[in-house]
């Protein structure tokens, strides 16, 4: 894979097929109206060529007939193009409820990841064939981009926030990453390999290695170690909201606003909890920016999705995921 | 092919706009267009070669997969430098600068621009800016990329950012001026019965241009303002860290941007059309449609900057909203290039290099653009976005594009500014040459670019480096294409054959003076009566 | 037909254009095309206010409280009566009353310096209270990040607009000494005219701009709240 002269990239990823498709159809349009095109101007330069210095030639100005023709169908087809690139579009945007999340940090000049089992990487990402993976991601410094030519994806990396991206691996392989936004000196060097295993393989992967603590247990501890089990009380009778099924949902916010709990709701609301209080609350929350790093920041973040509702425990959804019934009890 | 007559009055002895006086002070306190237009070119010129050569260095770095010629560091300056300065230097004032600044007031039957000293000003400007940023480049230069993006160029770029932004920003105003100049002028200074359908459509592309550079350049000045700002203070505005949104600066910097390009590509379509015509001795074929498509682009164009933004974190409505204005953006170009071809049809086509330099625009925008339609399609942007398909798409256009519709220009104007001919063979075999190298240098960049190959990268995969030799090898030929009209040009002033005033019987005010021109344009202020290009209803001679 | 024979043509007549109809349209639209692209210049500032405005209000109330409406105030009158004495200079000149004019230009400079000279003190204020990023900044409570934001914006943007305003008063100076030497007729003021559109412009953006540093939760107990 690594050899040779490639004129295209391989299809590793469940949208490949789909990008590429679209992909074709583009390269098809813009042959046939570049040779359509060439071939014209070609043509007309050779058969009206100037044959006398005398010579008048017709006094054509245009036609309307024409025009509305060379506008509608051009209109036409770019509208075919818009919805077809936005459903693939929609496609890669929307990941499935089910997909693994992975926690990626990209900082001048290498990627480091944190799966939930508590395996974590430098430059290489291992996923398993057939299961769709989330990457949630953020920057230490400045704006890099996460970019998987194989599987089609990317998304740029930003500071202060998170984005996202899904994927499915449906080929076995090692695959480039490259940083895609140009981020300093060692920009072309912040690359490394994704390599997708069968989940036999991947299970063994997982389970070698030195015996790491879940990204859950970590952020179980930092909870109890900050102190933030002492307001955030799952009887919710403490100064702050019980996060219990808090993700995912909607809530109010005391200026009136909705917001979706969200990976970036939860990070700004750890980081500088001032801006956007849940509406019944007081202001009191501590800001901790500068207090946790931004792998700290990840293992809180799967705790606290983590949480079921008292009422509706969910047996979760990624093994070896220690949600649920041991919580409930543990509360001071 | 026509022959030239020579005129009976040598033009030694004739006074015009070259020898109407002498000295150093007469160049550079002038106030006459056609002066300042070739105080631009000197500049342009100057910068344009410049920028190729840190474009040499570029791809000779890239002839190996290691980054094994420079450091990193120095690559990531070459490529800034070669954009900041190809970009903001040279594409954005060339055609208007030089040929509009020339042939502007000639063209509609005016003595002048509406405000000369404006005009010189400008020129002024323009050259503190470039001083500037030249100053940056030799203390050490950039390495931001030209598009600066924070917080990178905010907080932890270590190159002279600040000076490069600011010789950017007062270069902007060169823009701004020389737009405000152009609008005025094509709206207060058309010759008697010189009504807006009469114009020549060079004029009507100028127009659309001027518009983008009034409404557009501010906004990327007040930009620049605040990076300098926030480098200098670190006031939060673009800094995570403080509050602040990074991509903000994006948002503002593209808004900008995107217009840009059109302002890049505008007035080269200007061009095509009047080589079009007077190489087929016809009309153009939809003059209005052509006319209203300028305008079109100019508008819609203000309205598509988010396509740069697909991967950056904006939202998917966002999204889809940029992404459809960005088809519709499309159709107007589309619209433009069936005309001109159309404008072929039962024509009278003769090969001269302005010819062949049109030829050439027609193919290689056409790809361009169609290029363009990939980078629309969200699904598919997502694949190549910072990829070197980008690359090979605005070098198409801007190199394919505009520079060809430049050389061209160039190429046609060139007996009217000097009132010498080029040699004709030399012409053409450079036209062929351009062509040729320049396909060879960036048709294997869309490959590249599918394939995954990221932009800006110093070092890059093994497997990439047979394209990128074929890439460098296309951009050593393109590089010969460009150094030869320096040569002939420059030996035409001395040599080359005298010019009359209609060397091409071209319809169009600025042939019906001699050339080169004398200060005041015409002796006396032509009065128009007829449409433009009016080949096909009488003979218009080559005198 | 525009041969230009000197008995025909006013002095002021520049020798590009054919008529001083032509001339004065020129300079009139060029003056209105330049005003459209400093509308684009500032407003890339309002849209950087709104964007943060919006996202971060509450700290932006806070902060707004800091400035003091009095003086900002009063600038603002300042500001309109220096409008309403350029429309007068501008009348001035289109009805030929030459020291009327120089008066009226004279007070639209002292307006103008008023103006300048408040907004130094308030600058100074901001420096004593430490309030000004990048050079001397720290703010109390938790609010702080994003009250830099609001004042980087303050000082950004009123910056901006006093630049504009010393421009406007090098101007002044110019047209004060034209004036004097009678060189702005009935037919000839049209610098008179195009600097009145300037200046009115000028003081527009500052309409906008007070109450939206000045005057946002005003209404407000200090602190916290919407």
């Amino acid at each position: 894979m690594f050899s040779g002269f490639p004129l295209f990239p391989e299809q590793a990823s469940s949208v490949a097929a789909d990008v590429d498709n679209l992909y074709f159809f583009l390269l098809a349009i813009t042959a046939f109206f570049s040779t359509l095109i060439a071939g014209l101007v070609i043509y007309f330069a050779i058969r009206y060529r100037r044959r006398s210095e005398v010579e008048l030639p017709e006094p054509i100005t245009g036609s309307t007939k024409l025009e509305t023709l060379w506008t509608v169908i051009p209109a036409i087809i770019v509208m075919v193009i818009f919805a077809w690139s936005a459903k693939v579009f929609l496609s890669l945007h929307r990941a499935p409820a089910d997909a693994t999340p992975i926690y990626v940090v990209g900082k001048q000049w290498m990627w480091k990841l944190q799966h939930l089992e508590g395996q974590r990487e430098i430059n290489e990402l291992h996923v398993p064939v057939g299961r769709s993976v989330k990457l949630i991601m953020t920057s230490e410094d400045v704006i890099h981009s996460f970019y998987v030519p194989a599987f089609r994806v990317k998304a740029d990396v930003l500071p202060g926030r998170y984005t996202s991206i899904w994927f499915k691996a449906t080929k076995p392989g090692e695959y480039h990453l490259f940083c895609a936004e140009y981020c300093g000196t060692k920009h072309s060097g912040m690359i490394g390999r994704v390599v997708a295993m069968e989940p036999g393989a991947y299970e063994t992967w997982l389970g070698g290695g030195p015996r790491e603590q879940s990204m859950t247990a970590r952020g179980e501890f930092l909870f109890q170690s900050f102190s933030c089990n002492t307001c955030h009380r799952s009887d919710g009778k403490g100064r702050g909201p019980a996060l219990e099924g808090i993700f995912g949902k909607t809530v109010d916010l005391q200026n009136g606003q909705k917001v979706a709990v969200d990976d970036n709701y939860l990070r700004e609301s750890i980081l500088a909890p001032a801006s956007k209080v849940l509406a019944g609350y007081q202001p009191v929350m501590p800001a901790f920016q500068g207090l946790v790093n931004e792998e700290a920041l990840a293992q809180l973040l799967a705790y606290i999705k983590s949480l079921a509702p008292q009422a509706a425990r969910l047996p979760g959804s990624t093994p070896s995921h220690e949600a649920g019934s041991e919580r409930q009890n543990s509360k001071p | 092919m026509s022959t030239l007559r020579v005129p009976t009055v040598p033009v030694e002895t004739r006074e015009h706009y070259l020898n109407a006086d002498y000295g150093i002070r007469s160049w550079l306190l002038t106030v006459d267009h056609k002066r300042i237009a070739l105080l631009y070119l000197a500049s342009i010129t100057l910068f344009f070669f410049l920028g190729g050569f840190f474009a040499v260095l570029i791809r000779l770095e890239l002839l190996t997969p290691q980054g094994d010629m420079v450091q990193s560091e120095t690559y990531n300056k070459l490529f800034t430098m070669h954009g900041v300065i190809m970009v903001f230097f040279f594409l954005i004032p060339s055609i208007p600068a030089v040929l509009g600044n020339f042939l502007v007031p000639l063209m509609i039957g005016a003595k002048d621009l509406a405000f000369p000293r404006i005009n010189l000003l400008s020129w002024y400007i323009y050259m503190i800016g470039g001083l500037l940023t030249f100053a940056a480049v030799v203390a050490g230069g950039v390495d931001t990329g030209w598009t600066f993006y924070t917080p990178y160029s905010s907080t932890y770029s270590n190159g002279y950012v600040i000076v490069t932004g600011l010789g950017v920003f007062i270069t902007g105003f060169s823009s701004i001026l020389t737009g405000l100049n152009f609008l005025v002028t094509i709206h207060k200074m058309r010759a008697p019965g010189l009504t807006w359908f009469r114009l020549p459509l060079f004029i009507w592309a100028h127009y659309a241009t001027s518009l983008i550079m009034m409404l557009g350049t501010p906004v990327v000045a007040i930009t620049l303002v605040l990076l300098v700002l926030e480098r200098a203070f670190r006031i939060g505005i673009f800094d995570p860290t403080l509050g602040g949104d990074p991509v903000l600066f994006q948002h503002l910097f593209w808004f900008y941007s995107h217009p840009a390009v059109y302002i890049m590509i505008l007035p080269g379509m200007g061009i095509v059309s009047e080589l079009i015509s007077c190489f087929s001795r016809k009309y153009v074929f939809g003059y209005h449609f052509i006319a209203f498509s300028s305008l079109g682009i100019a508008v819609l164009g203000f309205l598509v900057w988010g396509h740069h933004l697909f991967v950056s974190g904006q939202s998917a409505y966002a999204g889809l909203i940029f992404s459809f204005l960005s088809f519709l953006v499309a159709i107007p170009s589309a619209i433009k290039v069936f005309n001109w071809t159309a404008t072929l049809y039962k024509g009278s086509i003769s090969y001269q290099a302005p010819m062949l330099y049109a030829f050439g625009f027609i193919g290689l925008f056409a790809i361009g653009g169609l290029t363009g339609l990939f980078l629309a399609a969200l699904g598919l942007d997502v694949h190549v976005h910072d990829t070197y398909f980008v690359v090979a798409h605005f070098h198409y256009i801007m190199v394919g594009g505009a520079v060809m519709a430049y050389l061209g220009g160039m190429h046609f104007w060139w007996p009217k500014m000097t009132g010498r001919m080029y040699p004709e063979g030399w012409a053409r075999f450079s036209a062929l040459i351009v062509f040729i190298g320049f396909n060879l240098t960036f048709l294997p960049q869309f490959i590249l670019g599918y394939l995954g190959m990221p932009r800006r990268y110093h070092a890059y995969p093994p497997e990439f480096q047979v394209l990128n030799v074929m890439s460098t090898a296309g951009a050593s030929i393109l590089a010969a294409g460009y150094l030869l009209p320096m040569v002939y040009f420059l030996w035409s002033l001395k040599y080359g054959a005298i010019a009359g005033p209609n060397p091409w019987g071209a319809t169009g005010l600025e042939w019906r003076t001699p050339s080169p021109p004398p200060t005041e344009n015409f002796k006396q202020t032509p009065i128009v009566t007829e449409e433009p290009y009016e080949y096909s209803i009488r003979e218009i001679k080559v005198v | 037909m525009s041969d230009t024979t000197s008995s025909s043509h006013p002095a002021h007549l520049a020798h590009h254009f054919d008529t001083v109809e032509q001339q004065r349209e020129s300079s009139s639209l060029g003056m209105w095309v330049f005003l459209a692209q400093e509308v684009m210049f500032f407003g890339g500032l309002f849209l950087a206010y709104l964007v943060y405005r919006s996202s971060y209000a509450a700290a932006f109330a806070e902060a707004s409280h800091h400035l003091d409406v009095v003086l900002g105030g009063i600038n603002t009158v300042i500001l309109i009566g220096s409008s309403l004495t350029m429309a007068l200079a501008v009348y001035c000149a289109q009805t030929g009353k030459r020291h009327l004019l120089v008066l009226f230009l004279l007070a639209t400079m002292l307006l103008g310096l008023a103006f300048l000279g408040i907004k130094a003190v308030e600058y100074h204020h901001k420096y004593v209270d430490k309030l000004i990023p990048g050079i001397a900044f720290s703010y109390p409570g938790p609010n702080a990040q994003h009250a830099q934001l609001f004042f980087s914006l303050y000082f950004a943007m009123t910056g901006m607009h006093a630049l504009h305003m010393v421009i406007g008063f090098a101007l002044l100076i110019w047209l004060v000494n034209d004036a004097r030497k009678g060189r702005f007729t009935p037919e000839y003021h049209s610098h008179i005219e195009n600097f009145g559109l300037y200046w009115h412009f000028v003081d527009i953006v500052w309409i906008f701009l007070f109450p939206l540093l000045y005057l946002i939760g005003l209404h407000d107990a200090a602190g916290g709240g919407h």
